[in-house]
């Protein structure tokens, strides 16, 4: 029988959460790393045991873990994250030039054919891959070579490259997403880089249409239909059918469209899930009412997913990694909230039920769906 | 031999229980210290100082004898005490966060 092994990144530590495939009794070890702040794990797609972790503190920076048995037990990879060349300046936040810094690794995304390359998205923004099993890292500079990069600012949390997505039907093409810079895509395995912002706007920037500088939150995609990707803006939630050539907005009867996750159906290409929240002043739910919102025709029209999820006094968040779906039929849909719940629901998204309801503030989720 | 004591997380990440002794080849100075350390527990590098610059990371400390050491110079002689071994160099992370 199918199972599934959940990999919740917490602020205290990480967590991995296993099921059979009815996904309704769970066991749950951890914490690992305890005290750590774990941004981001994920397992290569070619080697389900070969799990990555993220690990920081502001204490003694950054350590990447990797794990070779799913988890069970884990070793301490490379950590030295330095800039190809002189790394030049980008805007602070005032709009004065500051030295990009390493500061940490957000998300780690696994190469989909090789179980030792992997590619890391850091802060400040810029592209690393290690070819080694995570021993050493190089930057792929082409993207914070890009024209444009020394304009690059900061979002709230920092001027992190988040997303990380590799099509699996053109080789070599990859897309990135910073905040707040937007997202950019390669067609030569991140050697060149191109910004693919047309048909954002952003209220919060001296030119609401502007080729970079967009608060880009999360970006998905459906394997089956790589051209199409959703995208969850600071405000608005789009959709590009072109590769990210053009964007236009789908937020349609969202109760807001200020969110971060968003993520797609595993047989259902046009099947999307958000959370929306209250504000960008106010990161909490709307009317004390944790929704999953669910669209059925990729975009436009959404129906609130309340079953099993709290109705009342309920103000968390639900970060831009911190949501994910499995491969099982139906399809499993997992989330992670900054109260420390991680909720399931086995039947993409008409019931919910909490995995676990005390963990610490929980920053990303993954899901395997192993044989 | 050069004691040091390191804080728990590092003795994790280390995995070592308790002291953690080295022998430091020529004067026993931070730099010599830590490059020992280093060298003895690869996982270290990066946690106490930057692996390029060498620079100290902002929330750590070096105490040993009662004394903050933390911004004597890297190839400043350690007290003889910590060089004799009957001291302990103490890696400190600072009191602050949650």
């Amino acid at each position: 029988m199918s199972s599934v092994r959940v990999l919740v990144g917490t602020r205290k530590g990480a967590f991995v959460l296993t099921s059979d495939g009815t996904r309704e009794r769970w066991d749950v070890s951890g914490p690992h790393f305890g005290g750590w702040e774990i941004y981001h794990l994920k397992a290569s797609p070619a080697d389900p045991n070969r799990l990555y972790a993220s690990q920081s503190s502001s204490w003694f920076g950054q350590v990447i873990q990797r794990s070779n048995d799913g988890g069970k037990t884990w070793e301490p990879a490379g950590n030295k994250f330095v800039y190809d060349g002189v790394p030049g300046t980008h805007l602070w936040y005032d709009g004065t030039p500051r030295p990009w810094e390493f500061t940490r690794v957000w998300h780690l995304e696994p190469a989909l054919t090789d179980p030792d390359t992997v590619y890391a998205g850091i802060q400040d923004a810029a592209l690393f891959r290690s070819t080694d099993g995570g021993r050493s890292w190089q930057e792929l500079p082409g993207l914070r070579g890009h024209a444009s990069a020394p304009l690059w600012q900061p979002g709230a949390g920092g001027m992190c490259l988040h997303t990380i997505l590799l099509d699996p039907s053109h080789p070599g093409r990859i897309f990135i997403a910073i905040s707040a810079a937007g997202v950019f895509r390669s067609d030569d395995a991140g050697k060149t880089w191109r910004p693919m912002n047309r048909g954002l706007k952003s209220e919060g920037i001296p030119d609401p249409t502007a080729e970079v500088g967009h608060c880009v939150h999360r970006i998905a995609m459906h394997r089956s239909r790589p051209d199409v990707l959703f995208m969850q803006k600071h405000w608005d939630v789009m959709r590009s059918d072109d590769a990210g050539e053009s964007w236009h907005e789908i937020s349609g009867n969202l109760p807001t469209d200020f969110g971060f996750p968003i993520d797609v159906h595993a047989h259902e290409p046009n099947t999307i899930y958000v959370v929306p929240i209250k504000s960008d002043s106010e990161h909490y739910l709307p009317e004390g009412k944790l929704r999953v919102y669910r669209s059925r025709t990729g975009g436009h029209e959404w129906e609130a997913l309340t079953n099993g999820l709290p109705q009342r006094d309920c103000y968390v968040n639900v970060l831009r990694d911190a949501m994910a779906v499995d491969t099982l039929e139906p399809c499993g849909v997992y989330f992670g909230t900054s109260g420390g719940q991680v909720y399931v629901s086995a039947d993409a998204g008409d019931r919910w039920a909490p995995i676990v309801r005390d963990l610490p503030s929980v920053v990303s989720v993954e899901v395997q769906t192993l044989p | 031999m050069i004691r040091v004591v390191l804080p728990a997380h590092l003795r994790t990440l280390a995995r070592v229980d308790g002291e953690v002794t080295l022998d430091v080849a020529g004067p026993a100075t931070q730099r010599s210290v830590l490059d020992a350390l280093e060298v003895r527990y690869p996982a270290l590098r990066g946690t106490i100082r930057d692996q390029v610059t060498h620079q100290r990371r902002a929330f750590l400390r070096f105490f040993a004898c009662e004394q903050d050491l933390t911004h004597e110079p890297p190839d400043a002689p350690l007290p003889d005490a910590v060089a004799k071994g009957s001291e302990p160099f103490l890696v400190v992370g600072a009191m602050a966060g949650g």
